[in-house]
């Protein structure tokens, strides 16, 4: 069935004569066979979303179902890999075509020429259910589970090499099971229930993992102006973050910080593993000047991965760069398409879309009674600095935790540049009973002592301006010392340096150094010891 | 490719740079057009949107003359393209690409559609060259490489261009300039500024590509003056191998242009009445820039932005400054206290200084003394302002000591006049002065 071309504008296509279509299937546009996909139904027009530069596509050209929605390939060969919005493989475009991308090739996002070691963990007579390990496969330094999409009993199960075009178990029903599936981006996977977050996930930022921890499962945003260092402090979690994968969305942004992290990921080695960073992570890469509507379709993509290793049982992070350039691609959209705008010309249904999003973030039991996680830690970037737009605004109703970032911190190079009053963590109540158990049962008391010599500090700085520093009593001059000991020791990090990852016990000790420090000192000047004599000493 | 040429006499309505064509058979969205009015003036036109037969242009060139009887529509079946061959180097031309330096046009190598194609991420070399700018101040502490995109974020009466041709006059390039081009694209500019301009070129010994869209020439001009310029560039650097560096000035014409037509197309405004797409067009142009794998040349982008009302939240400086690799600001305040260049260095930023500097691309203390010098700036800055409140009595040894660091800072490293500083000079500057007041 083939429809044709009734009107263009940008990435918006009018589509007549098409019958049959459904909502959000994936069609193929003009001679050029521009991949898009069906957001409105009219009778027999239909409104689609092209995800290609339409330059140069022409009126009556012809448009053609697919009958399937916008899918993912999940299958072993995806860690390590960098692909686009639509999970085209990027070295596999950059072979084909050269330096600059153009057109439409359509490259499979896998390998099929490549052989895998299947070792099979079910026999034959096993029932199978939906969402059980038939077997494994070996993929860099993890066990990539393949998991049944059916039911049913075992009739004939494959060991050894195989490719991925091929089956590697038969059903009673005659059904193939294969080392690949096809997933609908926009359709979270199943689990059977979500538990509740309250496991720490270790970032090795000091000012995270001690004030505002997130745990495995949980949501984080990150919002800042330019210049603030969303993108570093995103990069350095990816490259340190105790999980065991990462999948990284670059949306929307800088094509040369995408070719740094790349280069980085690929001769780094994994903390935590003996392997390199690139073996654990997968990055999705859309930069700004590649089509907006598969910008907008990049975080589904992503996402959709990392639930995939979320159902193997695994610890998966996604970092976004940033949630801005996708809700700002919602907003090309929707205005070439001609919707009533909301706030600041977004779309209304904003909020709502970014709810589904960041919902899909979890801890869960999986549909084979594992458990397995996808903790979320999102850039926003708001214009002009201004927290109040929508945007942030609908990230912080869902996100559990809220890292702000300070312009006038990073002006001062204090990074990261987390401003720790305005910032928190709905989970720290929690976790920090946790990290009390699991580091020292000291964490709790330090931390609490610690937040309050930064607030007092706050107030302090405020009388200070008035009278100046060497009006202030002792006491309170100490105080700005060793606050200012936290925050240039403590709180600030170099990305550059050894000191990027800071574990839970240095963390610890760091603290308590300049607490002790402190103390002593407080007990010193209430013996009556002179600061100035304090500081030389 | 069609086999027949159409033209249309179809005009239904002409306002401002839009012009609606009825019954059109056969168009493509991006197709250019010829326009040729009643008394044979022609100009050039873009499809914009297609709605059934019902094609809307936008119109490159000033709409003055065209009607709706007479005038005469010829679709062309090809994309905007740019004529290149490297005899575009010492030429100057028009927003339209025509030459407007008295010589005959050249003949072109081959003709490029100039949208351009995006640099597939992973074919990105990553930059790390150092570039000299000869400004202590950049090269200390915001240092430029190949292949960065780095604005200068100005404000009106602010000596842009004299930094701009600063810079022009004294970049070195790592290992001598192979082949170094500059390729000049001016985007609404007075005459005043031209004149400085080709007077630089002349004076300079560095060859050039200019493009020049004056401020009373056509608005619409504007949104490709700066694609023509970058096309070439593209050419230069990626398929001739020079290191180009493209100089836009001024963005801020550029989005009131974007501006323009977007109200002209009754779209909704987003901040300030500018489209809500202007992040994806600027990042079309600014993106642009980089180095390929494999490839010997390089283009780096040195983008004039005035900032309206110094403001550096408005939606051009704002959105900019998201693109590119951090940004060069200028201040009233350092440029009234006579410094020049009157770099603020606490908001400038350049993201890929860490990799251009240290051992073996500058020295191996560069990132150290840059680090000190910027954070006792701050430190300083901060100060004055308490010093203000309290007075000097009020602050510490230590906290004088910084201050007086904070005024040599700026009367010695920033400012330099039009002097030419190497590198290994500045780095030791610093030291000096931060010697000098006993904070090492």
């Amino acid at each position: 069935m083939t429809g044709c071309i009734r009107g263009i504008s940008g990435s918006t296509v009018w589509v007549e004569g098409l019958k049959g279509l459904r909502l959000f299937e994936r069609v193929r546009v003009g001679n050029a066979e521009l991949t898009g996909e069906v957001v409105r139904l009219e009778g027999e027009r239909a409104v689609v979303q092209v995800y290609e530069e339409t330059t140069g596509l022409g009126i009556n050209e012809p448009v053609k179902g697919t009958g399937s929605p916008l899918t993912v390939m999940l299958g072993p060969g995806i860690l390590g890999a960098v692909f686009d919005g639509l999970q085209r493989p990027l070295e596999q475009l950059r072979a084909e075509m050269g330096p600059f991308i153009s057109g439409t090739k359509e490259v499979s996002a896998l390998d099929y020429k490549r052989s895998w070691e299947f070792h099979p963990l079910k026999s034959e007579g096993d029932e199978l259910r939906e969402g059980d390990a038939i077997g494994y496969v070996e993929e860099g330094a993890f066990r990539h589970l393949i998991l049944a999409g059916a039911s049913g009993i075992i009739s004939w199960i494959r060991e050894g090499s195989f490719s991925l075009g091929e089956p590697l178990a038969r059903l009673g029903s005659g059904e193939d099971v294969y080392g690949l599936q096809e997933w609908p981006v926009r359709s979270p996977r199943p689990y059977r229930r979500k538990l509740s977050p309250s496991v720490p996930m270790i970032t090795g930022q000091r000012v995270i993992d001690f004030f505002f921890p997130i745990p495995r499962g949980g949501t984080a945003v990150i919002p800042g102006g330019f210049g603030t260092g969303k993108t570093i402090l995103e990069q350095t979690i990816a490259k340190f973050a105790d999980v065991d994968i990462v999948v990284y969305v670059g949306c929307g942004e800088r094509g040369n910080e995408m070719a740094e992290l790349l280069e980085e990921f690929q001769t780094i080695k994994d903390p935590w593993r003996e392997r390199r960073l690139i073996d654990r992570t997968v990055l999705v890469v859309n930069t700004s000047n590649m089509p907006v509507s598969a910008r907008e379709a990049s975080i589904y993509t992503a996402v959709t991965i990392g639930e995939y290793y979320r159902d193997m049982g695994y610890n998966v992070l996604l970092l976004a760069d940033s949630v801005s350039r996708w809700a700002e691609a919602l907003r090309e959209i929707s205005s070439s398409m001609e919707e009533m705008p909301g706030e600041e010309g977004y779309p209304t249904y904003l909020a709502s879309r970014i709810f589904g999003f960041y919902e899909r973030a979890g801890i869960v039991e999986t549909l084979n009674g594992d458990v397995g996680s996808l903790t979320m830690i999102l850039s926003v970037s708001p214009p002009g600095g201004d927290f109040t737009e929508p945007v942030t605004q609908a990230s912080l109703r869902t996100a559990g935790v809220f890292l702000m970032l300070d312009t006038s911190l990073a002006h001062r190079r204090h990074f990261p540049a987390i401003n720790w009053s305005q910032s928190y963590s709905l989970y720290q109540k929690e976790l920090k009973k946790n990290f009390s158990e699991k580091v020292s049962s000291e964490w709790e008391d330090l931390h609490d002592r610690c937040r309050g010599l930064l607030q007092s500090e706050e107030e302090l700085r405020e009388i200070a301006e008035i009278v100046g520093k060497e009006g202030l009593r002792d006491e309170d001059r100490l105080l700005m010392e060793a606050v200012e000991r936290i925050r240039t020791e403590f709180l600030c990090q170099n990305a550059y340096t050894e000191d990027a990852f800071s574990s839970p016990e240095k963390t610890l000790k760091i603290i308590k150094e300049i607490i002790r420090f402190f103390d002593d000192a407080s007990e010193q000047i209430r013996k009556g010891i002179l600061y100035e004599d304090i500081l030389k000493a | 490719m069609r086999l027949a040429e159409y033209r249309y006499r179809t005009i239904t309505s002409i306002g401002g740079p839009l012009v609606f064509l009825e019954r059109v058979q056969s168009v493509r969205i991006g197709e250019m057009v010829k326009l040729i009015t009643p008394d044979d003036k022609e100009m050039d036109a873009q499809v914009i949107e297609i709605k059934g037969e019902t094609v809307l242009l936008e119109v490159f060139g000033s709409t003055q003359g065209l009607d709706l009887e007479k005038t005469e529509v010829i679709f062309t079946d090809s994309a905007k393209k740019a004529p290149l061959s490297e005899a575009v180097i010492g030429r100057v031309f028009n927003g339209s690409f025509k030459p407007i330096d008295g010589l005959p046009m050249f003949l072109p190598e081959k003709w490029v559609p100039i949208t351009g194609r995006p640099i597939n991420p992973v074919a990105r070399e990553r930059p790390s060259e150092f570039i000299e700018t000869g400004f202590s101040v950049i090269d200390g502490l915001n240092t430029l490489v190949k292949g960065q995109k780095l604005p200068i974020f100005s404000c009106s009466g602010l000596p842009s261009k004299e930094v701009v041709a600063g810079i022009l006059k004294n970049a070195r390039l790592p290992g001598g300039a192979g082949r170094f081009v500059v390729v000049f694209s001016a985007v609404g500019l007075t005459f005043y500024e031209y004149a400085f301009y080709m007077e630089l070129f002349n004076e300079m010994m560095t060859s050039f590509t200019a493009f020049v869209n004056m401020a009373d020439e056509p608005t619409m001009e504007r949104l490709l003056t700066p694609r023509f310029a970058i096309t070439v560039a593209e050419y230069l650097a990626f398929e001739k191998g020079m290191d180009v560096l493209v100089i836009i000035t001024d963005m801020t014409n550029y989005c009131d242009a974007l501006r323009e037509v977007s109200t002209a197309r009754e779209e909704l405004p987003g901040r300030r009445g500018y489209p809500a797409y202007m992040y994806s067009d600027l990042a079309s142009l600014y993106e642009r820039a980089g180095r390929i794998k494999g490839v010997e040349g390089s283009i780096t982008m040195l983008p004039v932005v005035t900032m309206p009302e110094d403001d550096i939240t408005h939606p051009v400086p704002d959105l900019t400054g998201y693109i590119t690799e951090g940004q060069i600001v200028l201040s009233r305040e350092l440029h009234q206290k006579g410094i020049f260049p009157p770099v603020d260095v606490l908001p400038s930023l350049s993201r890929l200084m860490q990799r251009g500097i240290g051992e073996g691309l500058t020295r191996e203390d560069h990132r150290r003394v840059s680090n000190l010098l910027y954070s006792n700036y701050a430190k300083g800055r901060d100060l004055r302002r308490l010093e203000a409140i309290v007075g000097s009595e009020g602050l510490s040894e230590q906290d004088r000591k910084i201050l007086a660091f904070t005024d040599t800072f700026e009367k010695e490293f920033v400012n330099q006049g039009i002097q030419r500083r190497g590198v290994i000079e500045t780095l030791e500057l610093g030291w000096d002065i931060l010697r000098r007041v006993s904070l090492v």
